[in-house]
C-alpha cells in the first residue's frame, strides 16, 4: 500500500537539480521505481514528493569514444544487457546485466537508480569499482566527476550532494591483453557476495601487470582492495595463482562482512575468497 | 470522516490513456495508485495477482508494450500511451493462445494462481526468441515462481507451445 504522494514531471537536469534543492528531505528522485517504490509500499520511507526524471532527455543511451564508455543513468537493466556497445567492449558488464534480479526488474530498473539507492546487495557497483568508472554528478550551476571509490559512503548512502543529480557513468574501456570478470554467490533473491576482478598482463602475457579488485554485497558498500591487489599486481601468472588464495584472505576480511538472513560473517569471508580465485582465472583466460 | 475527504479534494489527478488488451481507455490516476490496483479495482480483471508484492514472484506479470512487468510495484501513470496485456487479452476471440493450450494439454499448472503471470511472461519469451533452449528458458522465466508443479510441467508447456507456434507460423 503506497501512501499519497505528489508528482513532478521536470524535463531537464536543471529542473530536476532545482526542485530537489526546493524540496529538500521531502522529495526523491524517482526512475524506475523497483528499489524506492519497494521501501515506500513497507512504510520503511515516505516522500511528499517524486520527481520522475524519466522525461528528461539523453540520459538513456550508451556510447564509446576515445576509450571511454559512457553510460546514461537512465539506461535500464534491460538496455545494458542488448547494447551493442557494451558487447563488444564491456562483455562482463553485459553478463553482469543479463543477472541481475528478474526480467521484470531489468525491464524497468535503471542503472543510475541502482547506483543512487545504494542498496548493499547490488551487483553493478562492484564491477563499476573494479573497471575505474566514474559517476558524473549534475545540478543546476556544475557538473563533477566522482571516482566510483568516493561515490559509496554507507548503506544507502553515497556521494551525491542533496541537489545533485547522477546523470552519467564514465567506463574506461578495458584495453588490450586485459580481462573483466564478475562472480556472485547467493541463494536468496539478492546477492550475498560480489566479487569483481579488472586485471592486465604484460606485452607476453607472462605476468599481470595491473589489477583492481573490488567486493560487495557481503557488508554495507562496494568496496576496492588495494591490500589484496598488492598480492597479484607486477607478479607473474604462476606467482598470481598462488597468491590469489593470500589475497582472498586479505579481501574477505575487507568486505565487512556481516552475519544476517545471507549467510555469516565467516562464511560470507570464505565465499568471498572463493569467488575471488575463480574470477582471477576467468579474467586470465580472457588475456 | 474529513480527512480522508479533504485528501481527495486536493488529490494531483494524472489523465493517462492506454490500450487494454487492444481497446482504448482513458480516464484519471492518482500519482500513487498502483496498476495491479488499477487493473483488478477499476477495470475488474482479476487474473493479474497479488502474491509477494516485491517484484519476486511473478504473480503479478502483466505485458508493457510486449515486455514483462510486476504490476505490484507499477506506477499506473507509467503506462500512459503504452498498450498492456492481461491474460483476459490473449485469447483471440475466444480461441485460446498456443501457450494456453499447451498448459492445458501438459498439465502445467495445479492451483492456477501463478499461470496469468507464468503464461504472460513466457509469451514475452516466445515472442522475442521462438525457438528457446531450455536453458534459455529457465533463465528468462527464474523470476516466475510456482509453488505446485515442480516446474517439469511448465517447461514441458512452454517448450511444446513453442514448437506448435513455430509450425503455425511455418
Amino acid at each position: 500500500m503506497l501512501r499519497p504522494f505528489r508528482l513532478e514531471e521536470p524535463e531537464s537536469v536543471k529542473d530536476v537539480s532545482e526542485l530537489l534543492g526546493r524540496f529538500g528531505e521531502s522529495a526523491k528522485v524517482y526512475a524506475g521505481g523497483t528499489e524506492l517504490l519497494l521501501a515506500m509500499k513497507e512504510g520503511l520511507v515516505h516522500y511528499e514528493r517524486l520527481i520522475n526524471v524519466k522525461n528528461v532527455k539523453g540520459l538513456d543511451e550508451v556510447t564509446s569514444d576515445n576509450g571511454m564508455i559512457r553510460i546514461g543513468a537512465l539506461c535500464t537493466h534491460h538496455q545494458l544487457e542488448t547494447s551493442p556497445v557494451l558487447q563488444q567492449r564491456l562483455a562482463a558488464l553485459v553478463q553482469l546485466e543479463q543477472n541481475v534480479a528478474n526480467v521484470r526488474v531489468r525491464q524497468v530498473g535503471t542503472l543510475g537508480g541502482n547506483l543512487c539507492f545504494a542498496e548493499p546487495h547490488a551487483d553493478p557497483g562492484i564491477l563499476l569499482l573494479a573497471l575505474g568508472a566514474k559517476m558524473v554528478a549534475e545540478k543546476s550551476s556544475s557538473k563533477r566527476e566522482i571516482p566510483a571509490a568516493e561515490f559509496f559512503v554507507d548503506a544507502y548512502e553515497t556521494a551525491l550532494e542533496a541537489d545533485e543529480v547522477l546523470t552519467e557513468i564514465l567506463v574506461p574501456a578495458p584495453a588490450a591483453k586485459s580481462g573483466v570478470a564478475y562472480l556472485k554467490f547467493g541463494y536468496l533473491e539478492r546477492p550475498s557476495v560480489g566479487v569483481a576482478v579488472a586485471l592486465q598482463v604484460n606485452g607476453g602475457g607472462k605476468s599481470v601487470h595491473d589489477i583492481k579488485i573490488a567486493v560487495g554485497c557481503a557488508g554495507p558498500a562496494p568496496r576496492r582492495v588495494p591490500e589484496a591487489e598488492e598480492q597479484i599486481k607486477g607478479r607473474s601468472v604462476d606467482e598470481a595463482k598462488v597468491n590469489i588464495l593470500k589475497a582472498g584472505e586479505i579481501a574477505g576480511r575487507a568486505a565487512q562482512a556481516i552475519s544476517d538472513l545471507h549467510g555469516s560473517q565467516e562464511y560470507k569471508e570464505h565465499i568471498v575468497g572463493v569467488l575471488l580465485k575463480r574470477a582471477l582465472q576467468n579474467a586470465l583466460t580472457q588475456c | 470522516m474529513s480527512k480522508a475527504m479533504l485528501r481527495r479534494a486536493d488529490a494531483q489527478t494524472i489523465p493517462i490513456s492506454f490500450t487494454l488488451n487492444g481497446r482504448h481507455q482513458e480516464f484519471a490516476v492518482e500519482p500513487h495508485e498502483l496498476l495491479l490496483d488499477v487493473v483488478r479495482e477499476r477495470l475488474g480483471l482479476t487474473g493479474v495477482k497479488r502474491s509477494c508484492d516485491v517484484e519476486v514472484c511473478g504473480a503479478c506479470t502483466l505485458l508493457v508494450d510486449g515486455r514483462p512487468v510486476s504490476a505490484c510495484t507499477t506506477l499506473a501513470f507509467e503506462v500512459r500511451g503504452r498498450s498492456v496485456m492481461t491474460i483476459e487479452g490473449l485469447a483471440d476471440n475466444g480461441k485460446l493462445h498456443p501457450l494456453q493450450e499447451a498448459f492445458i494439454e501438459h498439465g502445467g499448472f495445479q492451483c492456477g494462481f501463478c499461470t496469468p503471470g507464468m503464461i504472460l511472461a513466457a509469451k514475452a519469451l516466445l515472442d522475442e526468441n521462438p525457438n528457446p533452449t531450455e536453458d534459455q528458458l529457465k533463465h528468462f522465466m527464474h523470476g516466475n515462481i510456482c509453488r505446485c508443479t515442480g516446474y517439469k510441467k511448465i517447461i514441458e508447456s512452454i517448450m511444446a507451445a513453442a514448437k506448435l507456434m513455430r509450425e503455425r507460423r511455418a
